[in-house]
C-alpha cells in the first residue's frame, strides 16, 4: 500500500502552516521558540493577513526568525525591533507589524525602544520571549535571570545586591497609557499553547482596529542554556519562572487588571 | 517654476526634503542642526504632502527607524550632529549592510565628546572612513552653501536609491545655521504604496503579495556569503568613484598653488585665492563636493601643475591624509585648519598658503629630496 492511500486530503485534520518555511528549525531541541512561531505564523495564516503582515525580527536566538517565517521580514539591530518596526507602521499604516524578541534583546539593550514605542501607542505587536537567559550567545546573564539562578556571567548565582532584580518589563509597560493589550503566556504544553494563540490572535485584531500597541509575553524555556532536560526545563519553569512572573492578562482594552 | 526665499541652510534642508517627497524624517534634537526637526513640525509636511515626521527618543531609535522605513522602500531620512552620529554609526552600518536607501544629513560641531556647539570639520574620518564598523562606505556629498543644502537632498536620494546606500551630507554648523537665497525646486510627488511596491517589490519588505517573501538583514553567518556581500558593496562603491564623483576647480587653470577645501572651508579658501590673486599669486581651490567617491585623479594631475599644496579644513589635519595619498608626494602637501569651533579668516588662510607652502613648505621639500638624494 502506497503511502498516499493513506494520507488522503478528505482525512486530513491538521497540516502544518505553509506560512512556516519546510527549513529545520535552527532551536535546540525542547526550546519554546519553535511552538511560539508556529502559533504567530498560524494566527496571521488564520486571519488571512500575510500579504499585509510584515515582521521584525531582533538579535539573540531568534536572528534568523526569517529563516522560518514564511512572510516579509526585516532583521534589526539589538534591541531596536520596537523602533524599526515604529517606521513600518506609520509609513504604511494599513499593515500588521509585528516585532519577536528575546528578553535580552527587549529587556536590556532594547528598554529605551520598547518603552517609548509602547508609550506613544504605536499600532504594533510586541511579542516577547522571556526565558530569563541570553541563549544565542552561550547562557549569560539577562535582565530577567531569576534571583540565585546560575549562567555563565553569574556563576554563584544571579544576586540582587549587586546585579539588580529580574525585571518585570510586561508589568511595566502595562502602566503606559498607550498600551491597549498586555498578556502574558507560556508554550510548554498544549493548553497553554493554545492560550496563547488565543492572545496573538487578540493582538493583530488590536491592530486591525488600530487600537495601539499589543504587548505579549511568552515566558519559555532554555533547556541548554539552564543546563537541563527539557522536560525538567519545563517542570523548573513551571516551579520557578510562574511564580515571578505569573501567567495571565495584565491589561485588557487599555483597563489594567487588579 | 523655483520659489527664491531667504533661508537657514537647515530650514532650507527640511523644506528640501518636503519637496524631494520624502515619505518620512526620523530625528532627535541636537545643536546646531535642531531646526531640521523644528521646521518640519511647524511645516507639518503630513498635510502637505503626507510626510511622516517624528521626534524619536535617542538619535540611535531615529536611525533604527530610518532602516525600518527604508526596508520598505520608503523615502526617508534623518539628521544629526556629530555625537548624535556617533550613535546613529550602528544602524548606518547596518542600512550599508542590508543594502537599504537612505540619507542621513550630519551637521558637524566641534569634538571629541560634547566638545562644543560651534562649527567644525572634524568628522571628516568619520564620514568617510567608514566611522561605523565593518566594510562599508557612505556616498557623502559636502554642501557649501544653503543652495547646496537644498539641492543635496534630492541629489542624495537619487544616489541612495540608485546603489540602495546610505548617503551623507556632511554640512557644518556654519552652512546649518547661516541664512543665504536659496532657489527651492518644485514639488516631487511622493510615490503611492502600489508604485513603490510596483518599483521595489523585488527587495522591500510591503507584505507578500503575488511573489516570494522578501527578507532585510545584514546578517550572514555563512563566511563565503557574508563575503559576496563585501564583494557586492565594493562593487558600488567602485561604481560610485566611476559615475558619480563630484568637484569643483575655481581658478586652477594658471595655479601654480592650490587650495583642496570642502564646504564652510572652501567659501573661505574660496576668498583666501582671491586675495592671493591680488597680491599677484596664482593660487587655485580644488573643492571636493563628493568627499567620497574623492577627486583623487584630478589632484594626482593637478599635482603635476602646481608647486604646493595646502589642505584647508576646520579640524586638526584630516582631509590632508587624502590628499597626501591622492598627490603621491609628487609636491609638498600641508594643513591648516583651526579647531575647537573656530572658524578660519581668507587672511589666515592666506597666510598659511604663503608661510607653509610658498615659503618654508617649497623649501623643506627640496631639502628632504636633496637628502635622499644623497
Amino acid at each position: 500500500m502506497d503511502i498516499l492511500d493513506i494520507i488522503k486530503p478528505e482525512n486530513q485534520v491538521f497540516c502544518k502552516t505553509k506560512l512556516m518555511t519546510d527549513t529545520a528549525l535552527s532551536y535546540c531541541p525542547g526550546c519554546g521558540h519553535g511552538t511560539a512561531h508556529n502559533l504567530t505564523m498560524e494566527v496571521i495564516d488564520e486571519m488571512g493577513i500575510m500579504e499585509d503582515t510584515i515582521g521584525v525580527a531582533p538579535v539573540g536566538c531568534s536572528v534568523l526568525a526569517y529563516d522560518f517565517m514564511n512572510i516579509d521580514m526585516t532583521q534589526a539591530a539589538h534591541g531596536r525591533a520596537p523602533a524599526v518596526a515604529t517606521a513600518i507602521a506609520r509609513t504604511w499604516p494599513e499593515k500588521y507589524v509585528f516585532t519577536y524578541q528575546g528578553d535580552g534583546d527587549l529587556a536590556a539593550i532594547g528598554t529605551a525602544e520598547t518603552i517609548h514605542a509602547c508609550n506613544r501607542g504605536e499600532n504594533i505587536v510586541i511579542i516577547f520571549v522571556n526565558n530569563g537567559i541570553y541563549g544565542m550567545t552561550g547562557g549569560q546573564m539577562a535582565p530577567t535571570t531569576l534571583e540565585g539562578m546560575i549562567s555563565s556571567t553569574s556563576p554563584y548565582g544571579r544576586e540582587i545586591k549587586s546585579m539588580g532584580s529580574p525585571l518585570k518589563m510586561t508589568e511595566l509597560v502595562a502602566n503606559l497609557p498607550g498600551v491597549y493589550y498586555v498578556t502574558r503566556q507560556s508554550v510548554h504544553t498544549h493548553k497553554h499553547a493554545r492560550k496563547a494563540k488565543k492572545a496573538i490572535q487578540k493582538a493583530f485584531e488590536n491592530t486591525r482596529l488600530k487600537k495601539g500597541l499589543s504587548f505579549i509575553e511568552i515566558v519559555s524555556n532554555c533547556n541548554s542554556g539552564w543546563k537541563m532536560t527539557p522536560n525538567e526545563s519545563n517542570i523548573w519553569m513551571e516551579e520557578n519562572m510562574f511564580k515571578y512572573f505569573p501567567l495571565g492578562d495584565i491589561k485588557v482594552d487599555g483597563i489594567l487588571k487588579q | 517654476m523655483s520659489e527664491l526665499k531667504l533661508m537657514k541652510g537647515n530650514e532650507a534642508l527640511a523644506e528640501a526634503a518636503i519637496r524631494a517627497g520624502a515619505d518620512a524624517y526620523f530625528g532627535y534634537p541636537i545643536t546646531p542642526q535642531s531646526e531640521v526637526i523644528e521646521y518640519l513640525m511647524t511645516e507639518q509636511p503630513e498635510k502637505r504632502t503626507g510626510m511622516v515626521v517624528l521626534q524619536a527618543e535617542s538619535e540611535i531609535a531615529a536611525i533604527n527607524m530610518v532602516y525600518g522605513a527604508a526596508s520598505t522602500g520608503k523615502k526617508v531620512l534623518t539628521s544629526s550632529s556629530s555625537p548624535g552620529i556617533s550613535l546613529k554609526l550602528e544602524g548606518i552600518s547596518y542600512i550599508a549592510g542590508a543594502e537599504l536607501p537612505a540619507v542621513i544629513v550630519n551637521v558637524v560641531r566641534g569634538g571629541p565628546g560634547l566638545g562644543t556647539i560651534q562649527p567644525s570639520q572634524a568628522d571628516y574620518f568619520q564620514s568617510v572612513k567608514g566611522g561605523g564598523h565593518g566594510d562599508y562606505k557612505l556616498y557623502v556629498l559636502a554642501p557649501a552653501s544653503v543652495q547646496e543644502m537644498s539641492d543635496f537632498v534630492e541629489d542624495a536620494f537619487n544616489i541612495a536609491f540608485k546603489y540602495r546606500a546610505p548617503v551623507l551630507i556632511l554640512s557644518d554648523g556654519l552652512i546649518g545655521q547661516m541664512m543665504e537665497k536659496v532657489y527651492l525646486k518644485d514639488q516631487i510627488p511622493r510615490l503611492t504604496n502600489d508604485e513603490i511596491i510596483k518599483k521595489y517589490g523585488s527587495w522591500a519588505v510591503t507584505g507578500r503579495k503575488n511573489r516570494d517573501r522578501n527578507i532585510i538583514t545584514s546578517l550572514d553567518l555563512q563566511s563565503e556569503k557574508m563575503e559576496a556581500r563585501v564583494h557586492r558593496l565594493m562593487k558600488k562603491y567602485e561604481q560610485m568613484e566611476k559615475e558619480d564623483l563630484r568637484y569643483e576647480k575655481i581658478l586652477c587653470d594658471d595655479a601654480e598653488y592650490l587650495i583642496v577645501a570642502y564646504g564652510s572651508s572652501a567659501r573661505i579658501s574660496q576668498k583666501a585665492i582671491e586675495l592671493a590673486r591680488k597680491k599677484g599669486i596664482k593660487a587655485g581651490l580644488l573643492r571636493p563636493i563628493t568627499l567620497f567617491p574623492y577627486p583623487k585623479q584630478v589632484l594626482f594631475e593637478l599635482a603635476d601643475q602646481v608647486k604646493g599644496i595646502l589642505s584647508v579644513e576646520l579640524n586638526a589635519g584630516q582631509m590632508v591624509e587624502d590628499v597626501k595619498l591622492s598627490v603621491q608626494h609628487k609636491v609638498p602637501v600641508e594643513h591648516f585648519g583651526r579647531t575647537g569651533g573656530i572658524i578660519h579668516t581668507p587672511e589666515e588662510v592666506l597666510e598659511a598658503l604663503e608661510q607653509k607652502i610658498i615659503k618654508n613648505g617649497h623649501l623643506r621639500y627640496h631639502k628632504t629630496r636633496e637628502s635622499s638624494i644623497l
